[in-house]
């Protein structure tokens, strides 16, 4: 059975203009796996991150045939329910470390917040687990770190900060929003790394946003491009020049390669689309 | 046509750049490439002439940085910023922030100069009494790109100016900056960590790391994956494979 399952999934605005639809009848299932959403700004990959985790507020509504994760049909659960699985069961990670971070509290404490809302565990149990989480996601000096604010650390390490507080629950899915557009090449390897390894040694249903095409096709099992709050394609790992859809053919063309003789760049035609 | 010799540059006790030194020719477009905190960023401001103080030469044109007026300056080199959401007044329209380079210098023919310089970056006549909110990524960059062409300066420094824009609209702009150094017969200094990009824009790059430069070659060698140092090949590899 999938971890996730979505069919039909539809995320509408109100405007002055009548509603504004921008998730689109979205369908897919979700297993043990990492996959990957792709496409442009405003092209709705957000949105469907937070229409699963129930994060759109009102005026935004979400509907769905189907919206099921772990067996919980999410559609209608009361707010209190949804609270219990956020944080524990299913988790997000969104862009910058700067602004998700809470800056007056240390990184240790914030680490332990989440353990302190939803567990059982007493204060020295959820210490010991917060510098678990932290050594897990390879800070050397867990003890250091988590004494600190969160201005005094780098966005990198900001970040493995978000993903170890993400992981202290060991969440069955995990929803990774552009998680590492805001970091270095170097530090973006170590966090991929560290999401692969919550995949495939705890067995977690990854869901990676983003727009950087080259990353995630190298890097995901699958991926699903998004165009204007639909799915045009579905593609498997690596396939990413093989894809048969124009949006996708016009994207993957007009990227810059390392050894670009182009030139000029081709560039997407959205009327033909 | 840029000259840089021996730059040193610290904040308080923290050195952020070591006796760089650098030269780009006319009409040449050089990359500086590294990460964040590499300087590169720091290297742009000097030039800009947004740094208090620095140490060692910085000529531009054969003449000092530091000899002329910022009215001299701004006639030589102008700069495009990375985000356009955050370079832009956000309450003056595109004809006001075009058209006040040319009031502060006294430029006349404001009006055919405004209009020449909207079609020359591609963008509609209709956007002209615009406010920036009303436009988009894209759009906005391309009025940033207008802008610092107004006084028709010779150097274009470039600070990661695609790196916030989507894809499709990446190879707008870059195409845009392309046609626009041919045209033009501009000078370019890009800052960026993308080396795709380099490789499409640039005839040379400098590759920096900590504040010092770790090599300085040609793009062909980028092209091809023969960077002489270490951290360069680590980059090629990196942007490679991910």
């Amino acid at each position: 059975m999938s971890l996730l399952s979505v069919k039909n999934l539809r995320v509408t605005f109100p405007s002055d203009h009548g509603p504004v639809e921008v998730v689109r009848g979205l369908s897919f299932d979700l297993g043990r796996e990492r996959l990957g959403i792709v496409g442009e700004s405003g092209s709705g990959k957000s949105m469907t991150g937070r229409a699963i985790m129930g994060l759109i507020a009102t005026p935004g509504q979400v509907t769905a045939d189907v919206l099921t994760f772990d067996g919980v049909d999410l559609r209608d659960l009361p707010e209190t329910a949804l609270r219990k699985l956020r944080g524990a069961r299913m988790s997000m990670i969104l862009q910058d470390p700067k602004f998700s971070l809470n800056p007056v509290i240390r990184i240790g404490p914030q680490i332990e917040e989440a353990m302190a809302v939803h567990g059982a565990l007493t204060k020295r149990q959820r210490r010991a687990r917060m510098l678990d989480a932290l050594t897990a996601v390879r800070i050397d000096d867990p003890a250091r770190v988590a004494r600190l604010y969160p201005h005094e650390v780098s966005g990198g390490m900001g970040q493995r900060v978000m993903i170890a507080m993400m992981v202290v629950m060991e969440p069955a899915l995990m929803i990774a929003d552009e998680p590492t557009s805001a970091l270095d090449v170097s530090v973006r390897g170590q966090v991929l790394d560290i999401l692969d390894d919550l995949v495939k040694r705890r067995g977690m249903g990854l869901m990676l946003i983003s727009h950087d095409l080259n990353m995630v096709s190298r890097w995901c099992d699958r991926i699903l491009v998004m165009f204007q709050g639909a799915i045009v394609e579905e593609i498997s790992a690596g396939q990413l020049y093989k894809a048969q859809h124009p949006y996708t053919r016009g994207l993957v063309a007009s990227l810059p390669r390392i050894d670009e003789s182009r030139d000029r760049l081709p560039v997407l035609d959205r009327t033909a689309l | 046509m840029i000259s840089v010799r021996n730059l040193s540059v610290s904040f308080a006790k923290t050195q952020v750049l070591h006796d760089v030194s650098f030269e780009v020719a006319k009409g040449e477009s050089f990359a500086l490439v590294g990460e964040s905190g590499s300087g590169k960023s720091t290297i742009l401001k000097a030039l800009a002439g947004q740094l208090k103080s620095w140490q060692g030469d910085l000529d531009i044109m054969d003449a000092p940085q530091g000899a002329g007026s910022k009215r001299d300056l701004a006639r030589k080199v102008q700069m495009v910023f990375q985000d356009p959401y955050g370079s832009l007044h956000p309450r003056r329209t595109i004809d006001d922030t075009l058209g006040e380079p040319l009031a502060i210098h006294g430029i006349p023919d404001r009006d055919r100069r405004v209009l020449d310089m909207l079609d020359a970056v591609g963008l509609s006549r209709r956007f002209r009494f615009r406010l920036p909110h009303q436009l988009s990524g894209g759009q906005r960059q391309r009025v940033a790109i207008a802008r610092a062409l107004m006084l028709d300066p010779p150097v274009l420094l470039l600070d990661e100016p695609t790196s916030a824009l989507d894809v499709s609209v990446q190879a707008e702009i870059l195409n845009l900056l392309k046609a626009l150094r041919e045209e033009k017969g501009l000078t370019f200094l890009l800052v960026t960590h993308d080396l795709p990009v380099v490789s499409f824009l640039c005839d040379r790059l400098a590759i920096l790391r900590a504040g010092r430069i770790e090599e300085t070659t040609d793009v062909a060698d980028l092209r091809s994956g023969q960077l002489s140092s270490a951290y360069g090949q680590e980059l090629f590899r990196r942007s490679v494979d991910g």
